[in-house]
């Protein structure tokens, strides 16, 4: 495809040159004509000298810089020289890129890569991109888990884009304090026959509600804390894997079953040691409308992955699993007529972990229940109640109380405070205020809801 | 992408990838040839629409061969419509998705295109009609846009189906995508198409003959969903209640568009049927214009059930209102 494209360009734009060159012999003008074309010939040989010199200036400044010079990387290739004065050009310009240096080899292609489209050409294929920044402060006192005073939590950078009629393709960056991570980053089918919706990449997993939501849409400046003892933390359970989504038709309501493969590495809650450890999520969602404004939505989930509590020295001797379940429930209120004014969501998630570890398996349970009404335009208040079991340790509880109100100041920000008050079982209460501004730039997809 | 070098111990790996590959490419095929066989069935045509409006073009020319259905209300602000799983349901099913277009429905329609597994709807698929496509667009922004301006539309502004000939332009859309779909049902889209159009220009007389007193009325509304009635019916919207679209009144903004009406005399607010009433009566009670809720949208009240009817009720409502103003001010 890529050939026959190359070579359909070649031909048009050879065709395109040659046409009024062959044009211009019998026009009474065609002297001037090749005159200018001569002239800035000549300015671009002038400038393309200019900038040959200034390169090979900063090039020896560099090697006198460096004690231990690296192989001289190839020099950038320069464009095709321009044809001579009544020299009938035959080919347009070549459109190749020469392979970076140290591509080669590794498995990579090796000689030319095909160039399309300049500098010049149209932006209009361009993925929609958009940054959304999130910004944490605390304070209060937490000497179990302390969150920095001020952070620039995250900033997701995101990349989405239809690929070709039967792909669509999402990447989000995660720009943290440490460092950057591919957050998300997969394609999916849309349209495969037997209603199967294919994802391929990482992605978060389809595992309860709260493990597939990007922090910028969550309800709270943090995640619950049966997320961090149960669910792998604020990262989750995300890994790569390929994702195979289907509707199970039936005459009363809306209900999806998901399958999904990872490799087995998700945070500490997963960890693989060998091609075999993968993880699995299965995921099953019912949703119904009781109403136009009224709805509800359920969901179980099962996850099995292996667990790193086994591990000596690199070898995984105990081979111990962890097994996850979870239940989840939302009911959602919002009137149609006044849906920009008035809305409620109330949530909860139930989570069931059995960790094998090398002294006794600990089944930890967990829960958090979270209401949030808005109530105007811009205003959002919520409350969320946690209690969760450690995952290594079944008889450790830590529970905490929140209360939120956010303010829009409109779609593309928002600033948020949060009460929080958690008790854990090892270590002092700790109150906390928290408080966040995100704002979102560009055109970021919408959610799936 | 592909490498060129396969070690032994990836090989296992490429394998599999050909073969998925292959599958793909088998199953491509097949939902090609579905799609195909599809088209010559000939069962009704399930047409879903974004909004009511649409789908009251849509019956007007697809007749007793389609059956259609909107995933918004009218009383709805269609900007923000929630993607619920059930409107999958919806779009799984469907033979042909008219969408608004001007990226009114951007912020929940493509998530739901994207989970319907109906290849025949998704964006540029043979069943995927944007009816904006012939329409008189208005208010398409120069220069440099940015989200200071609020939430403008890069393309202009999207509620143009409040003019009766982009109502033409929309219904011809409709039957040129169902005659592509059902060939031996084009004589009968086509004259339905002509009907609807000779009973619209028809009505269109009658409104503008109504509408002609009225010509050059001064009106403020809440949301930029009007030019098009406005410009149609000789309307002349000097505000709006929203500083910026999408942006909810502010007081200060409030006292100037106060002080402007005043200077101005403007008799009307308008005021679409999902907008809170608290800050247009307050302008109303501080100018003494009267504030209307005015759907712009089939479905917007209840009495509004087709796209003639839409224009029927808001003209005679807004013909209600003038001769109450005029025959107070005499």
């Amino acid at each position: 495809m890529r050939a026959s494209r190359l070579t359909c360009s070649c031909i048009v734009a050879g065709a395109l040159l040659v046409a009024p060159s062959s044009l211009s012999a019998q026009t009474p003008d065609a002297q001037a004509l090749r005159q200018e074309i001569e002239q800035l010939r000549k300015e671009f040989d002038a400038i393309q000298k200019q900038y040959g010199d200034r390169l090979t200036a900063l090039e020896s400044k560099l090697s006198a810089t460096e004690p231990a010079p690296q192989p001289a990387a190839p020099a950038p290739q320069t464009p095709a020289p321009a044809p001579q004065p009544g020299e009938q050009p035959q080919t347009a310009p070549q459109t190749t890129a020469q392979v970076p240096p140290g591509a080669e080899g590794a498995g990579g292609p090796t000689g030319a890569l095909p160039v399309y489209g300049g500098a010049a050409s149209s932006k209009v294929f361009n993925p929609d991109i958009a940054v959304i920044g999130d910004f944490l402060g605390a304070t209060g006192r937490n000497t179990v888990n302390p969150q920095p005073a001020l952070q620039m939590h995250e900033s997701e950078a995101s990349f989405q884009a239809i690929v070709d009629p039967y792909a669509r393709a999402d990447f989000f960056l995660s720009f943290g304090e440490e460092g950057v991570d591919l957050e998300e980053g997969f394609i999916t089918f849309p349209a495969i026959p037997g209603g199967l919706l294919v994802r391929v990449g990482k992605m978060r997993a389809a595992f309860g509600k709260v493990n597939s939501l990007h922090n910028h849409v969550l309800p709270w400046t943090d995640r619950p804390i049966v997320i961090n003892n149960l669910v792998g933390g604020e990262e989750g359970i995300s890994d790569a894997g390929i994702s195979v989504a289907r509707l199970i038709p039936n005459p009363w309501f809306f209900l999806e079953a998901t399958g999904q493969v990872f490799r087995g590495d998700s945070g500490d809650l997963f960890h693989s040691s060998q091609r075999g450890d993968l993880s699995y999520v299965a995921h099953l969602r019912g949703y119904h409308d009781l109403t136009e404004n009224t709805n509800i939505d359920l969901g179980a989930s099962y996850s099995r992955g292996h667990n790193a509590s086994g591990i000596v020295d690199d070898v995984d001797l105990g081979g111990f699993t962890t097994q996850l379940y979870g239940v989840d429930a939302t009911l959602r209120w919002r009137p149609l007529q006044r849906s920009i004014y008035r809305s409620f969501l109330g949530r909860s998630e139930l989570f069931w972990s059995r960790r094998e570890q090398p002294v006794s398996q600990q089944n930890a349970f967990g829960y958090y229940v979270s209401g949030d009404y808005q109530f105007a335009r811009r205003w959002f208040a919520g409350a969320r109640y946690d209690r969760s079991a450690h995952a290594d340790d079944e008889a450790l509880h830590d529970s905490g109380q929140s209360l939120m109100v956010t303010y829009w100041p409109s779609e593309f920000s928002q600033v948020r405070g949060q009460y929080r008050r958690t008790k854990y079982a090892v270590g002092d209460l700790a109150n906390e205020f928290l408080f966040q501004f995100q704002f979102s730039i560009g055109a970021h997809g919408a959610h799936a809801f | 992408m592909h490498s060129e070098v396969v070690r032994g111990n990836r090989l296992s790996v490429e394998e599999l990838h050909m073969t998925v590959m292959k599958s793909a490419a088998c199953v491509v095929a097949i939902a090609i040839s579905l799609i195909a066989s599809t088209a010559h069935a000939q069962g009704k045509l399930n047409v879903i629409t974004t909004t009511e409006d649409l789908a009251s073009i849509a019956r007007e020319v697809g007749g007793d061969r389609v059956t259609v259905e909107s995933i918004s209300r009218g009383y709805q602000d269609p900007h923000f419509v929630e993607a619920k799983p059930s409107f999958i349901l919806k779009l799984q099913k469907a033979d042909v998705l008219v969408t608004v277009g001007k990226e009114l429905e951007i912020g929940w329609l493509p998530p739901l295109i994207q989970q319907s597994r109906n290849a025949k709807v998704q964006v540029g698929a043979g069943g995927y009609l944007d009816a904006s496509a012939q329409a008189r667009i208005l208010d398409i922004p120069q220069g440099q846009i940015t989200r200071a301006m609020g939430d403008v539309h890069p393309q202009g502004n999207p509620h143009y189906w409040l003019d009766p000939d982009n109502g033409k332009a929309v219904a011809k859309e409709i039957a040129d995508k169902l005659s592509q779909l059902r060939p031996n049902d084009r004589a009968y889209f086509e004259q339905r198409l002509n009907d609807f159009v000779t009973r619209l220009s028809d009505a269109e007389k009658r409104w503008a003959t109504m509408m002609a007193p009225y010509k050059g009325t001064k009106v403020v509304t809440y949301h930029r969903s009007f030019p098009n009635f406005a410009e149609r019916f000789g309307l002349d919207v000097i505000g709006y209640v929203e500083p910026r679209p999408g942006i909810p009144p502010t007081p200060q903004h409030t006292l100037d568009l106060i002080s402007e009406m005043k200077r101005q005399n403007v008799p009307l607010v308008l005021v679409e049927p999902y907008f809170d009433l608290k800050t247009p009566n307050s302008i109303g009670r501080a100018t003494g214009a009267e504030v209307l809720v005015m759907p712009p949208s089939v479905g917007g009240v209840k009495e509004v059930t087709d796209y003639f009817k839409l224009f029927d009720y808001d003209i005679n409502l807004l013909i209600g209102a003038l001769k109450k103003v005029s025959t107070a001010s005499h």
